[in-house]
Formats: C-alpha cells, sequence, structure tokens
C-alpha cells in the first residue's frame, strides 16, 4: 500500500473512466465505448500514463475476473431447467457458429499466405466473440431478453465452453517444443484423458459444493451479521471458482458460469447479485480499459490501409456467416441484425490464445499483433455498429405483445414484492401463494431462510432495505411492495427507500402500533395495517361470542369497530402531528361515541332504535322479531 | 322408515326473535331431526359448501325455517341455496344429489294471516310469495311440501299464544320422520 505506483495507477484508471464513461453515455455510445476511449487515451501511445505491456497485462489480469464475476452473475439468474430448456439453442446454434466462422475464417487467413493448421486456429480463434461486449452492451439497451439477445447468449455460452479444446490443441500445434509457461493452461502437462478426469472432478466439485457446502457457509456467514464478510465470501467464491478452473485448464469464466448456475436456486441468490455487481461493473470497466490500453496504435498507424483491410475482412466475412445463420436457424424478425451486429467482433479470449500461440511459436509477433489489433478494433466497433443500426433493430410491434416465455426464466420477476417473512409475512405469502401469486420473499434471517425454504417456500435471503437488493429483487419491474417487517425503524426505511427509488411501487405496510400507523399515513403509504388489529379483534369477537353475544351481531361489531379504527386513523392522522392536545381530545370524543354508534346497528342487542327487519303491522311493539 | 330431517334454521338475531326461537327450540328434542343455525355457523357468510352438501346427502327431508324477511328469507339463506345448490350437483347435467328427497319451509311473519291474500294489504297469500324456493326444490326434482306457517307474530307473547304452534310444528315433523307423508303441495 505504500507503494506511491499503486496509487497512481488507481488515479489514472479511475479519472479516466469518471471523466469518459459519462461522457461516451451522454453521447449516446454506451459504456464500453466510454472505457475503451478511455483506455486508448492513458495508453502508452496516447497520453503513456499506464505502461508498457507488462503493467497493463497485470491489470489486464484483474481485469478478467470481471468476465469471470460476470459470467458468475449469469449463472444466478438462470437455473438449470431453464438452461436445459436452451440446450438445442446452444449446441445447434452456437456449434454451427463456432464451425462455420472458424472454417471460413481460417480459410481466409490461409489465403493470406499462413500456413493451413495456423491459419485454422486463427480462424477459430476469430470466431470467439466477445462475452463481455456483447452482453454489457445488450443489457444496457435492454435487448438481453429479446429473442436475438437470447440466440446471442446461447452462442455466447457455447464459445466459452469452446475455450477449451482450443486451449488444449495449442500445444499440439507447437512445432517447436517451446515450454509452455503459461498459469492458464498449467494442466497442459497432463494427458487428455488425465486433463478430462480432472475437468470432471473440478466441474462435480463444485457442483457438489454448490448443492450442500455454499449453502451452509453462507448461512453461517450470514449469521454472523457481518456485510462486508459476506461480500468477501461471495468474492472469494468465485475468485476460487475461477482458480480451480484455470488450474485443469478450464475456462474460469465457464467455471463461474456452473457455479452461478448451481446457486441459482439458492436463497442467497438475490444478496449475492446484489454484493457482486458493483464489482462486475468496476472489474468490467477495468477490462475494457485494459483492452483500449492495450491496442497498439503505432501498428495501426504504421499500415493504416492493411490493418483497415484486413479489419473489413474480418468484420464482413463474420458478419455475414453470422447473418446466414439467423435466416438458417429462421430466426423472429428483428433477431438476426441483432445477433449480428452484438457478435460480429473479435473476444477477449483471442488475446490470451494469441499471446500463448506466439510463445508456443505458432505465430509469429508481428502476427499476432496484427489479428490482436483487429480484434481490439473490432472490439471498439460493436457499441458503434449497434448505434448505426439502432433504427433496424426496433423489434417489430407485433414481437413485442408476444410473450417471451424464455426470458421469463431469466428474469425471474414477480409483481410483488414481499420483505420479511418471519411471524406475520408467512401469513401475507401463504395467501398469496394459495391464489397462485408467488412474491419475491427477501428475508434477513438466516436461519428463518432455511426454515421456510424447507417448508417449501421460495424465500431469498437478503436485507431489503438496501437498494441494490431491491434492485435484484426486481422492484423496477415490481408493482407491490408487502412490507411484513417487525422493526419499527426498518419498515420506515424500507419505505423510504422504495418511495424515493421506486415510486411506482404501491406499499401495503404493517404498523407496529398506533403512532406508526398514524405516521405512516401522514407519509402518504396508502395501505397501513396495524399488526395486531386482526388477531386482536378475533380473540375480541370469540369473547362477545362466549359472552352470550349471537355470532352475526358479534361478527357485525367486530368489522364494524375495524371500520371505525381504520377511519379513526385516517382522520388523526394529519392532527396527530399538529397539535397533540387537539389529538387527545379527538381521542376521546371518538372513544366516548363508540357505545352509541355500535348501538345504532340493527343487529344489536340493546338496539332501541333499530329499524331493520320491524314487522309493517306493528310498529308500536317493542323489538320482538317473528 | 324412519327418515331424518335436517332443519335449517337461518336468523341473523336470535335474542330478538320469540316465535321462531320457540319453534327450533321444541323441535330440536325430536329425534332424527338434525339442527343447523345458519347464522351461527357462518356468521361471515363463509357457507362451508361441501359439508352442507355432505349433510344434505345424509337427509331425507330437508326443513327451511326462517322469519319472512321482505316477502322472502334473510340472506344468507340465499347465499346458501346459491352456492351449495350447485350445477351437476344439484340440478343439470347430473345433478341428482337431492332427487326423491323433500323440502318444507317453516315461515313465521309479523303480519296477520288476513293480510296475506288477493283482498288484504300484501295483495298474495304466502305461498306465491314463496314460488322461487318451490321452483327451486322443483328444479332440484324435490317434492316440495306445503309450507309451515305461522302469522301474526306480533300478537303470540305469551307462552299459551306459543304452545299451540309449536306443537302443530312438532306433530309435522314427527310425521314426517316416522315417514307419514304429507301432501305434496298442490
Amino acid at each position: 500500500m505504500s507503494d506511491p505506483g499503486f496509487f497512481q495507477s488507481a488515479l489514472v484508471y479511475l479519472t479516466a473512466a469518471v471523466i469518459s464513461v459519462p461522457i461516451a453515455k451522454r453521447l449516446g455510445l454506451g459504456s464500453v465505448l466510454g472505457y475503451l476511449a478511455a483506455g486508448v487515451g492513458i495508453g502508452p501511445h496516447v497520453l503513456g500514463l499506464v505502461g508498457g505491456s507488462s503493467s497493463s497485462s497485470e491489470v489486464m489480469h484483474i481485469a478478467e475476473s470481471g468476465v469471470v464475476v460476470m459470467l458468475f452473475l449469469i449463472g444466478l439468474e438462470l437455473k438449470i431447467s431453464a438452461l436445459w430448456r436452451m440446450r438445442g439453442t446452444l449446441l445447434g446454434l452456437g456449434g454451427s457458429q463456432m464451425l462455420a466462422c472458424g472454417i471460413i475464417l481460417g480459410v481466409g487467413v490461409w489465403l493470406l499466405g499462413i500456413e493451413l493448421k495456423s491459419a485454422l486456429l486463427i480462424g477459430f480463434i476469430l470466431a470467439l466473440s466477445s462475452t463481455a461486449i456483447a452482453l454489457q452492451t445488450l443489457r444496457e439497451k435492454s435487448l438481453h431478453a429479446t429473442a436475438g439477445g437470447r440466440h446471442a447468449f446461447a452462442t455466447l455460452l457455447f464459445q466459452d465452453i469452446a475455450v477449451i479444446p482450443l486451449l488444449a490443441i495449442l500445444p499440439l500445434l507447437a512445432s517447436t517444443s517451446a515450454s509452455a509457461t503459461n498459469d492458464i493452461h498449467s494442466a497442459s502437462h497432463l494427458s487428455g484423458a488425465m486433463q478430462g478426469l480432472a475437468i470432471c472432478a473440478a466441474i462435480a466439485s463444485v457442483v457438489l459444493a454448490g448443492r450442500w457446502l455454499l449453502p451452509f457457509l453462507f448461512s453461517y456467514i450470514a449469521n454472523a451479521g457481518l456485510r462486508e464478510i459476506f461480500t468477501a465470501t461471495a468474492l472469494l467464491l468465485v475468485l476460487a471458482i475461477g482458480g480451480l478452473m484455470s488450474l485443469v485448464g478450464l475456462s474460469p469464466a465457464l467455471g463461474a458460469f456452473v457455479a452461478g448456475v448451481v446457486l441459482a436456486s439458492s436463497p442467497y441468490r438475490h444478496e449475492l447479485e446484489g454484493d457482486l455487481e458493483p464489482f462486475k461493473g468496476l472489474l468490467l470497466g477495468l477490462f475494457f480499459i485494459s483492452v483500449g490500453a492495450s491496442m497498439d496504435l503505432q501498428l495501426i498507424l504504421k499500415d493504416p490501409l492493411g490493418i483497415t483491410l484486413l479489419l473489413a475482412g474480418f468484420v464482413l466475412i463474420k458478419g455475414s456467416v453470422l447473418a446466414a445463420l439467423g435466416k438458417l436457424f429462421q430466426f423472429a424478425p428483428g433477431a438476426t441484425p441483432l445477433y449480428t451486429l452484438s457478435m460480429f467482433q473479435g473476444g477477449e479470449f483471442a488475446f490470451v490464445l494469441f499471446s500463448q500461440a506466439t510463445s508456443l511459436g505458432i505465430l509469429t509477433l508481428d502476427q499476432s499483433a496484427r489479428f490482436n489489433a483487429i480484434v481490439a478494433l473490432s472490439m471498439a466497433l460493436t457499441p458503434l455498429a449497434l448505434l448505426a443500426g439502432r433504427n433496424w433493430l426496433k423489434p417489430p410491434a407485433d414481437a413485442n405483445t408476444t410473450p417471451d416465455r424464455e426470458a421469463d426464466a431469466i428474469e425471474h420477476s414477480s409483481p410483488v414484492i414481499l420483505a420479511g417473512f418471519g411471524r406475520y409475512g408467512n401469513y401475507v405469502g401463504r395467501l398469496l401463494r394459495s391464489q397462485g401469486f408467488r412474491p419475491v420473499v427477501l428475508e434477513t434471517d438466516a436461519e428463518h431462510v432455511e426454515l421456510t425454504r424447507r417448508l417449501g417456500f421460495e424465500v431469498h435471503y437478503g436485507d431489503a432495505t438496501r437498494l441494490d437488493i431491491l434492485h435484484a429483487a426486481g422492484a423496477q419491474q415490481a408493482k407491490l411492495l408487502v412490507i411484513a417487517i417487525s422493526d419499527e425503524e426498518t419498515i420506515d426505511l424500507l419505505v423510504a427507500t422504495a418511495r424515493r427509488h421506486f415510486p411506482h411501487l404501491e406499499i401495503v405496510t404493517r404498523a407496529t402500533g398506533m403512532d406508526h400507523r398514524l405516521r405512516l399515513i401522514q407519509q402518504g403509504v396508502h395501505h397501513v395495517f396495524h399488526e395486531l388489529a386482526g388477531s386482536a379483534l378475533d380473540a375480541g369477537t370469540q369473547t362477545l361470542r362466549l359472552l352470550g353475544v349471537p355470532a352475526y351481531p358479534a361478527e357485525r361489531a367486530a368489522r364494524k369497530f375495524r371500520r371505525w379504527d381504520v377511519e379513526s386513523a385516517r382522520d388523526l392522522a394529519p392532527i396527530r402531528l399538529q397539535d397533540e392536545s387537539a389529538y387527545f381530545a379527538i381521542v376521546r370524543e371518538r372513544v366516548a361515541n363508540l357505545e352509541s354508534l355500535f348501538r345504532s346497528d340493527p343487529t344489536h342487542e340493546g338496539s332501541t332504535d333499530a329499524k331493520a327487519w320491524q314487522p309493517p303491522s306493528s310498529p308500536k311493539t317493542p323489538p320482538s322479531q317473528s | 322408515m324412519r327418515r331424518r330431517i335436517l332443519l335449517i334454521h337461518a336468523h341473523p338475531m336470535p335474542h330478538r326473535s320469540r316465535v321462531n326461537r320457540h319453534l327450533v327450540t321444541s323441535a330440536e328434542s325430536i329425534a332424527g331431526v338434525t339442527v343447523r343455525h345458519l347464522y351461527e355457523l357462518y356468521p361471515d357468510y363463509m357457507i362451508d359448501v361441501e359439508a352442507e352438501q355432505k349433510l344434505l346427502l345424509d337427509h331425507d327431508i330437508i326443513v327451511l325455517q326462517h322469519p319472512f324477511f321482505w316477502y322472502s328469507a334473510p340472506a344468507l339463506v340465499k347465499e346458501w341455496l346459491d352456492l351449495v345448490l350447485q350445477y351437476g350437483w344439484a340440478y343439470g347435467e347430473g345433478g341428482t344429489a337431492l332427487q326423491g328427497k323433500s323440502l318444507l319451509q317453516a315461515v313465521t311473519t309479523g303480519g296477520a294471516a288476513e293480510v296475506y291474500c288477493s283482498a288484504g294489504r300484501n295483495r298474495h297469500p304466502v305461498r306465491e310469495f314463496l314460488l322461487p324456493f318451490e321452483q327451486t326444490a322443483r328444479l332440484c326434482g324435490m317434492t316440495y311440501l306445503d309450507p309451515f306457517v305461522v302469522h301474526g307474530t306480533g300478537q303470540l307473547q305469551t307462552e299459551a299464544d306459543l304452545a299451540p304452534h309449536s306443537q302443530a310444528y312438532c306433530t309435522l315433523l314427527s310425521n314426517l320422520a316416522s315417514g307419514i307423508d304429507l301432501p305434496p303441495s298442490p
């Protein structure tokens, strides 16, 4: 920490991001382009604020964990059942994309005069697209749930799997026996069978741990009540999985994705999402900056024509193949352009694979520099291309109205968020469930979460007063927020947060007492319920019946009392805070009037002026119904 | 052959009823009569349809006993009919659950017998006001028995006033229970 270099770099990176990203956003270019521009600006070829390739590759390394965290979060939103549903798209479309793009691009590279084996390798590396850029851009424009967005997602997922054989093939292609001293591929010395075994063991351990060990760990950590330790655990988990996966030669992002899918049905899903989201954003930003910084501007300036032609050829070929796939797989209208424009660029794994191919002697330094430049430039083109094609990408009106089933599985949003699933909330939740509504339930007591889940309820561990948790629970799309928390201050805090950030949410809340209730009404919360009124009036009704009051009059009395109570609260709320003595005077008056109010009910036993059900022939007879 | 009687009594405020209460109390002592106080069972109008249907199946004669409010029954009786007599169960396709059973209505009116005729203030006999109930029974394949009516309840103040009515009522129910048929309503 005493190293001034650390502060200096942090200062440079953060300043560049803070300056360029909002500008890019405001210009409608999207954050990705902003980060890339920031990277170019601070890179060695413009301002030279960040050093040569050695330090920027180190940053790149940290930044790659942004992709890992992102894939983990994507996995979290995708249950195994949803993944299973997309198996057809995943294998069919993803496989075809890799094969078609790989072979056609490979032939193109071969025509440039590179040996066939290496040319095909380059072709397949270039067939990979950038998960980070494509998904980030799609999300920013809320296009990820459209048909084109889903096809892109499935293809990207397949590409992440395809990285494994590509990494495995590299050493086999090496003509010289260059010692492969790369950390990403340290299992390469293992035989194929051994590596396969190692991969299976690693994935199995992630799945098993996710099922049985992690829920226990999270519940233990959550019970400690230290928010930052929970965050630390989440980060540790993702990075450990990434480390484990790269140890067996698997893409760390893919491993994190698997872990995410396993944890998608865990109650800690929303909490994990909320905790990791800012890290994902920052790390991805860092990643894009380092991509920008690593762009070899000198190379581009030395041979602008050659690079431009190469870039144009690459983009046109890959784009055409993607568009052809869209036709072949009969995408919904509007999906093909989106698919093409979001996927035509080269991917971040290309940097890794090219650098390894170079160190293995498969590619020359100049070749890998050129291809790296093309990949980076194509990445920078993506937001621009999406921007240029935005009118083209508008989904047709009827495509909007058709229900998007698969998107539902990814989004899992409910019109109701239920905060608190204790003694009070579980009544609300069970009632909603009985009518087929599935609220997103948030609960902070880890033990309670476990118990409730065992009873078959979908409960998520998470503090509803936190803005990020509310976001993760889908407050943006929800219609109702039901507050069933017992603590008065927490209720107030949640009401304030919800009203400030999600003014569209209608709030139904529990109040802890008369004063609290009046305050909430005064704040404009419409549906305020005294937490004990229901039970107390039930007890009162039963007592009346045991005292000999017939059931129907007792029932009416309780209902009338409830209505009177609600009206009193509404009338008293504006007075309570303004004028205490006036308030108490009115309370006294209302209580004094209570008995005469109830005496006037047609079913009241002592009713002297009850006029219901009196026979017309005997108006003078005392209340003596047939 | 003994027949089982289900007496459904509906009065929203039994404490303000005198004649009706007297009738139902005396009927409770007859063997084979099951009495259900509808307003005590469902003060919140949440009728347990399944339980009611099961009771109907278990009995041969259904008695609806209630005061005559606005030329009809108290509201909960209507709710009971609406919910319990379901399509496909009591009537309509496959609705044969009540077929062959009998329905007897026992009604108390404030007005004297004289006002319930074409020349009287109410312009119709009680029987005519009860037409919807009668047709309901017919649709369900039930025999609608001649209703038991007590008129002028305001005049019935003493035990001596009430006794003849409850005796007649008990005799009627006992006869029904022991299988002596009343003539069905003309």
